[in-house]
């Protein structure tokens, strides 16, 4: 049977609580129907785990050919291994002729290795697509999204996708009746080389950024650590918090609790002022909720101007303190 | 521990990127090049490694001649040899064409340790790494935060989401994806960069490995992204743009 296979992403919960979804199975869901649609093909989902069918439920109560329930023991706890080998087995019996899954953390972590048993490229991280003459062209950014650029599918089916966060809406998902079909892979302990342990924390976050209202970050653009209090000078005249992208709490010169993006925290204050970072979408996964977005970055050319409501193109080190300056004046 | 690295060069940071005349790819003819970020951060993470485990730290690369100066960089930071696979236009390789010539050189290396960056900064697949563990037959970990050797084998730190992690134990050989900031990285010195031009480089080519370039996924187009939002950008001098930007947050956001 040949269409849209929409694979899904929960995480179990920890010690007998309920698995939860992952908040990008919905936006992939939508994608993947929208996908069928143009495409004149069936759409179906998967979830794998062990106790899902909740879960499988509620994936069939969406418009959808039918929902595979991928359940055994040994996908109770994720491995790279474990997921591929019940994935290739489900889809070698079903043969969909492309497979999208969210762009998720766990995704990059298999989902590469089962394109490559079918001799195929998962086409990762695409932030839409079109139909020309039958044939799905994906949209995936380069350059740190600097450019575009249009994916073609060749080699023989299944084609391997993943969908960047955001790119879909998650309320846009059709609501239907499907049928839940059982799959049973079958795993057997000794294929699973990794041995994944509890997940954990680092500490609790003594800053915590979602509930600030006015929230100015730093990236790159600022070059050394001892130029970072001409963004904190900006921050504090606007009574809001500093935060900063990946870099800079990787160099040290802000403490990791500050960090907006995918790995650090997600915000959506009233406004967000980017200063000096460009806007790789790890960091505006994080801060694209934002009610009013504002960017000061010499390049123009920047990811971070598409997401902006205003912007300035020029030296950071020359606008922020002349910034200072005129809100300082306009407070009074 | 023999540890392999696989690196790329890719063009700066801060490059002002230009489509081709054809809209296939950049213009590189203008452009400097550099090492992979995230490829630095595993090529100091192996070097640290060496440092407490002895061994030996093999860099790989496929790419063009122009790459030999990211190999010599390698060198001079402390890797013993190089391996390059030179191929001037990559670009006709897809991924798995990528790891497959990775791969095959590899294999012939026996490592019992290969590390990569998690995703490089211009293609931005994220899956060489993932993709050569495959084709080797070896366990894998992506994304990782720390490594470090156990009886059994090694114990990883694996990033998850918002705030996550993971530790994974895994057998070697093994194949490990390692995420920017895992460490800090060193400079080359005087002394090395000295060393780093009597240490051996060898070249291979893509024939010679026996893959050819059969790509299944291509690039169609390349083109500068459309903006959706429409950005009011804010001119001037800086003091004119600030005092624009100031009236704007007073009258239109009203944060002010």
């Amino acid at each position: 049977m040949s269409g849209v296979l929409v694979v899904t992403e929960q995480r179990a919960g920890a010690s007998g609580q309920d698995a939860v979804w992952h908040r990008m199975s919905w936006e992939t869901l939508a994608a993947g129907q929208q996908l069928a649609a143009q495409m004149g093909l069936k759409a179906y989902a998967a979830v794998l785990g062990q106790g899902i069918g909740v879960l499988a439920d509620e994936l069939a109560r969406k418009k959808l050919d039918h929902v595979h329930a991928v359940e055994h023991a040994l996908l109770a706890t994720y491995t790279a291994d474990g997921f591929t080998a019940a994935l290739e087995q489900l889809i070698r019996k079903f043969n969909p002729s492309i497979v999208l899954f969210p762009h998720t953390y766990q995704v990059r972590d298999f989902a590469p290795k089962l394109a490559t048993r079918f001799h195929q490229v998962l086409v990762s991280d695409t932030v839409g697509f079109r139909v020309e003459s039958g044939s799905p062209v994906f949209i995936r950014q380069l350059f740190q999204g600097k450019l575009n650029a249009d994916v073609k599918l060749g080699g023989a089916e299944p084609h391997f996708a993943s969908i960047q966060a955001g790119a879909f809406r998650a309320d846009q998902v059709e609501d239907g009746a499907a049928q839940v079909v059982q799959f049973s892979p079958e795993l057997t302990a000794e294929i699973i080389r990794a041995k994944p342990l509890e997940p954990f924390r680092e500490s609790a976050r003594a800053v915590d950024l979602t509930s600030a209202d006015i929230i100015v970050s730093v990236g790159r653009g600022i070059k050394e650590k001892d130029n970072i209090p001409i963004v904190e000078e900006l921050a504090k005249a606007l009574g809001g918090e500093l935060a900063a992208s990946r870099p800079i709490c990787d160099s040290g010169w802000l403490p990791m609790e500050r960090q907006v993006g995918s790995s650090g925290q997600t915000v959506s204050p009233k406004m967000y002022l980017a200063v000096g970072i460009s806007g790789a979408i790890q960091h505006l996964v994080g801060m694209k909720g934002a009610k009013t977005i504002v960017a000061i970055n010499k390049d123009a050319n920047a990811p971070i101007f598409e997401v902006a409501d205003y912007g300035i193109v020029g030296d950071l080190f020359e606008v922020v303190p002349a910034l200072v300056e005129e809100i300082k004046k306009a407070k009074g | 521990m023999k540890i392999l690295v696989s690196i790329k060069q890719v063009p700066s940071r801060d490059s002002q990127l230009r489509v081709d005349p054809g809209g296939h790819w950049i213009q590189e003819n203008d452009l400097t090049f550099e090492v992979n970020e995230p490829d630095a951060f595993a090529l100091e993470e192996a070097l640290r490694l060496k440092e407490k485990q002895g061994g030996e730290v093999v860099a790989l690369l496929a790419g063009p001649a122009r790459a030999s100066q990211t190999i010599r960089e390698a060198l001079a930071k402390g890797a013993d040899r190089a391996i390059h696979i030179e191929e001037e236009n990559l670009t006709a390789f897809d991924t798995l064409g990528v790891a497959q010539l990775l791969a095959k050189a590899a294999e012939a290396e026996k490592p019992d340790l290969i590390l990569t960056g998690l995703q490089s900064d211009d293609l931005g697949y994220g899956q060489t790494g993932v993709v050569m563990a495959e084709l080797l037959g070896l366990p894998h970990g992506t994304i990782i935060m720390a490594v470090e050797k156990i009886d059994t084998g090694i114990r990883v730190k694996r990033e998850l989401e918002d705030g996550w992690f993971q530790n994974v134990e895994m057998p070697l050989p093994a194949v490990l994806t390692i995420q920017s900031g895992i460490n800090k990285l060193r400079y080359a010195t005087l002394m090395g960069i000295k060393k780093a031009k009597t240490k051996e480089v060898k070249r291979l080519t893509a024939a010679e490995l026996g893959v050819a370039a059969a790509p299944t996924a291509s690039i169609e187009r390349v083109y500068l992204p459309q903006r959706t939002k429409q950005t009011q950008l804010l001119d001037g001098s800086p003091k004119e743009a600030a005092a624009k930007l100031v009236e704007k947050l007073r009258f239109e956001v009203r944060i002010l």
